[in-house]
């Protein structure tokens, strides 16, 4: 039997599609807000003297990079009412991946945080930079700079794993995908147009982000 | 009704590990030669050949693994008429999946060695194919193990979407015996136990590798 794609479905049906853009683009944002302070407070935790605190951070990192997403999805939006814990798909959504995008971004942020040079810091004291500038100017910017790359990764990363939240009916992008499918059966013309988005997506993300890198961090080439 | 002890359900987490294992390890030899092949592209001096491999490692980089899936094994057999099964639809997906990621690991290595390796090699008078076999690469593996290594967790946690489809590993046996228990919470706690025993040792390995490698380098 031949089968004719009919793309009609995609044009007719736009605007789901949209509205499933910007329910993705609601969940990475939030989760990675969230994920973000999660990374800093884990980098605090990772890089501090205290044991307690560093093994907390350690076990937090491990455990979160060496299970597969979904099954943490799982475990929060199946296994913790058994807890009394109760979450509606959107929240174990946001939490999962935000709990996760954090546990990257601890590693992350900690090489930013340990590449900073000692050396650097009195170059900039003996120059005669106040506190706040020496903070500003060769610890904060250029510790930025360095991670920003890697954050830019986990950031494409982060909206990539979002397509995994369907799984739990969280409505987004490929959530508005399936329900459509179920519908029209037209599979490779919806899952097709879904790939494309989320193409477009990520290549948009990666722009901007060249455009800020180029107009914020450019002096990250010298210093390499 | 056959009732569940915790030893059955670890028992039948563990038998249906084997499949998480036996998918991962094909994915990741499939990847690794389709890879392998994308990068030779990557570094080639031809200019179309260059961007016809850019475009397939951008375009596999920047869609969800589950999409990946989804076209698969949902639209692939749709559009070609194939019946498709999942297991040989996660195969395909998995291995385009990680060729993609492979590749751009490959060839930051392969970037890495110094340009001189190349004008040396050169001007020592060996052609392309050797400069490459017996200059070029032997450093640059030398590099890439330790991320070529991290990158096997990548594949070990990427086959748990195969669930999705319906290919019967680690997640969707989870799922099932969930589904016979009502003990979600015990259930998946047992599954990541299990997926943290087979990553986290990979993970330990890459980064003893790259502390290795970098002391020596």
């Amino acid at each position: 039997m031949e089968y004719t794609p009919q793309f009609s479905v995609v044009w007719n049906n736009l605007s789901l599609f949209w509205q499933g853009l910007v329910l993705t683009l609601q969940i990475v944002v939030v989760a990675i807000s969230i994920g973000l302070i999660l990374g800093i407070l884990g980098a605090l935790g990772r890089t501090s003297e205290n044991r307690v605190l560093n093994g907390i951070a350690i076990a937090y990192v491990e455990f979160f990079r060496n299970t597969p997403f979904l099954i943490q999805l799982f475990f929060f939006f199946f296994g913790l009412p058994g807890l009394g814990i109760r979450m509606s798909s959107w929240q174990a959504a946001v939490l999962a991946l935000s709990i996760n995008f954090g546990a990257y971004a601890t590693e992350i942020v900690r090489a930013g945080i340990e590449g900073i040079d000692k050396g650097q810091v009195e170059a900039g004291k003996a120059l005669g930079f106040k506190p706040m500038q020496v903070f500003r100017h060769v610890v904060l910017i250029p510790a930025l700079g360095n991670i920003y790359p890697a954050l830019v990764s986990q950031v494409v990363i982060a909206v990539l794993f979002s397509s995994v939240v369907s799984q739990i009916s969280a409505e987004e992008l490929t959530f508005a995908g399936n329900y459509l499918q179920s519908r029209t059966f037209r599979s490779f013309e919806i899952y097709l147009a879904i790939s494309v988005i989320y193409i477009g997506l990520v290549w948009f993300i990666k722009l901007v982000a060249f455009l800020i890198q180029r107009q914020f961090f450019a002096f990250t080439r010298y210093i390499r | 009704m056959q009732d569940f002890t915790l030893a059955n359900i670890l028992a039948n987490l563990l038998i249906a590990t084997r499949w998480t294992i036996a998918l991962s390890a094909i994915a990741f030899f499939g990847g690794g030669i389709v890879g392998f092949i994308i990068m030779l592209m990557r570094i080639s001096p031809n200019p179309i050949i260059r961007t016809i491999s850019l475009i397939y490692v951008e375009i596999f980089e920047a869609t969800p693994l589950l999409m990946q899936l989804f076209l698969v094994f949902f639209g692939i057999s749709v559009l070609l008429g194939l019946n498709l099964s999942a297991w040989a639809a996660a195969t395909i997906a998995l291995t385009t999946y990680s060729s993609a990621f492979l590749a751009d690991i490959w060839r930051g290595s392969v970037e890495a060695v110094p340009r001189g390796q190349w004008e040396a090699s050169r001007a020592l008078g060996l052609p392309y194919i050797k400069q490459l076999k017996r200059i070029i690469l032997p450093q640059a593996v030398r590099m890439s193990i330790p991320s070529t290594v991290g990158f096997a967790v990548q594949v070990v946690k990427g086959t748990s979407l195969a669930s999705v489809i319906g290919f019967i590993e680690l997640t969707r046996s989870a799922s099932s015996i969930s589904n016979v228990t009502f003990q979600p919470f015990l259930v998946y706690s047992m599954a990541a136990l299990i997926y943290f025993c087979l990553c986290f040792p990979l993970s330990l390995w890459s980064k003893h590798l790259e502390k290795k490698f970098s002391y020596e380098g």
